[in-house]
């Protein structure tokens, strides 16, 4: 590895909660949304598990809300390479979901579609035994509308490109299918860990 | 919303800087010599990566500001921004013949073909992918394919202002105006400054920091415009 000319980087050890090429973006938290801001209205909100299940769902926000709570505690990491910590987020578990719709043999993955029509695809593995939740709270208080309000699918172990704002649904395949930004350049599956930002990595 | 014809991410290649040249006194514009040239779309973006002698590592993304060139070489402008660990270094240290690890192009949904009609709406150094799809507009288009809007504080804050000018561009100053921009009093974007300029855009491109790209978005749906025909990338703090 060739340094580059004068950059020593900064004083003191490495921060080892950061992977490869992030930093802490500490109070901040930049929006990257690609689509114009949709309002969307509670009242007719709806999330939807479909696709390759037995039974496919649909909840309303009121559905939704009432079943059982789960908290997420943490980091999430964005692929254009900050880092955001301590983060307390609550919602419903993907796991609750796909249990109401019950997978049929052969689900791979799924693919979360969004109200604006963002998609993302993720295997089904990364957003099961309680590593996805659809989250519409964060710090203490409702998810603002920037950052994916009333509802985004959170999958903190991902790159944040993967946790769909706006979330409208999981579609679960038999197969992998890319999303939008997948279709785009980036990484299928997105290991902030493995720095797969893009297609190759 | 089929993905246009993205060109594949390039590798990661040691880029040449063979010029720099400030734009204002935050922004500085560094021309770069790819030794494995990769098209580009005007939008895209490549990432700048910086390598410590410890291994430490720091990359930033940064758009390109101008058009495919036949050249091999772009021009990344890159906004000093307070405490920016790259942004910072790229000020301060990197001089004409320096090295760059570089890697692009990224983004393929920010990006303009340069076939249709379009308005392009900057806030501030959001100007700068803009800027690539308005040089690409001026040398391939009729004067009404594409128009540029850009918002700046005064006239300190306006990239590229030798460029910013002639009937496709609008300047709007929100905090100060030079005398020659007296007819529209200063303050922030209002629809009255679209309708005028929306007129045959098939697509809408709106880039600069959140509040100002959520304001500005909203404003161009309010004028008539679909919100799946507006594009919008937003500049969080990126160092």
């Amino acid at each position: 590895m060739s340094s580059t000319r004068g950059f020593r980087g900064r004083s003191g050890p490495a921060d080892p909660r950061l992977p490869p090429g992030q930093y802490d973006t500490g109070d901040d938290w930049p929006v990257l949304s690609a689509e114009v801001t949709p309002s969307l209205d509670t009242a007719t909100w709806t999330f939807r598990v479909e696709g390759h299940v037995e039974q496919e769902r649909t909840w309303t926000w009121d559905e939704l809300r009432a079943l059982p709570v789960d908290t997420y505690q943490g980091p999430i990491h964005c692929v254009t390479t900050w880092s955001k910590f301590a983060m307390t987020w609550r919602g419903i578990s993907v796991d609750t979901l796909l249990a109401a719709a019950r997978p049929r043999p052969g689900a791979t993955h799924v693919l979360a579609f969004s109200h604006t029509g963002y998609t993302t695809n993720l295997p089904l593995a990364d957003v099961t035994d309680g590593l996805a939740w659809v989250a519409w709270e964060v710090d203490g208080g409702p998810l603002p509308t920037e950052h994916g309000g009333p509802a985004r699918l959170l999958v903190p172990h991902l790159y944040f490109w993967k946790s769909a704002k706006w979330i409208a649904g999981l579609r679960v395949l038999d197969h992998d299918e890319p999303g939008f930004w997948e279709e785009r350049g980036y990484h299928d599956r997105g290991d902030p860990w493995l720095e797969q930002r893009y297609q190759g990595d | 919303m089929p993905p246009e014809h993205v060109p594949p991410v390039g590798p990661w290649q040691h880029a040449t800087v063979v010029a720099i040249r400030p734009e204002t006194r935050r922004a500085k514009t560094y021309r770069l010599a790819l030794p494995q040239p990769v098209p580009h779309l005007a939008g895209q973006h490549f990432v700048v990566r910086l390598t410590a002698p410890d291994g430490y590592r720091a990359q930033r993304s940064y758009s390109v500001a101008t058009p495919p060139e036949e050249s091999g070489e772009i021009e990344l402008t890159v906004e000093r921004l307070a405490d920016g660990e790259v942004s910072g270094f790229l000020h301060d240290e990197v001089v004409v013949g320096d090295t760059l690890e570089v890697r692009g192009p990224i983004g393929g949904w920010f990006v303009w073909p340069g076939t249709t009609p379009a308005v392009f709406i900057g806030g501030g150094s959001g100007v700068v992918p803009l800027m690539a799809m308005l040089r690409l507009a001026r040398r391939t288009g009729g004067p009404s394919l594409a128009h540029l809007l850009v918002s700046v504080r005064t006239t300190d804050d306006l990239l590229y202002a030798a460029e910013m000018t002639g009937p496709d561009v609008t300047v709007i100053y929100t905090r100060a105006a030079p005398p020659s921009a007296a007819s529209r009093a200063v303050g922030r974007i209002t629809i009255d400054d679209l309708v005028p300029v929306l007129g045959a855009a098939v697509t809408v491109y709106v880039c600069g920091s959140t509040p100002f790209a959520e304001a500005a978005s909203a404003l161009v749906v309010a004028a008539g415009i679909p919100a799946e025909a507006v594009r919008i990338e937003r500049f969080g703090p990126s160092g």
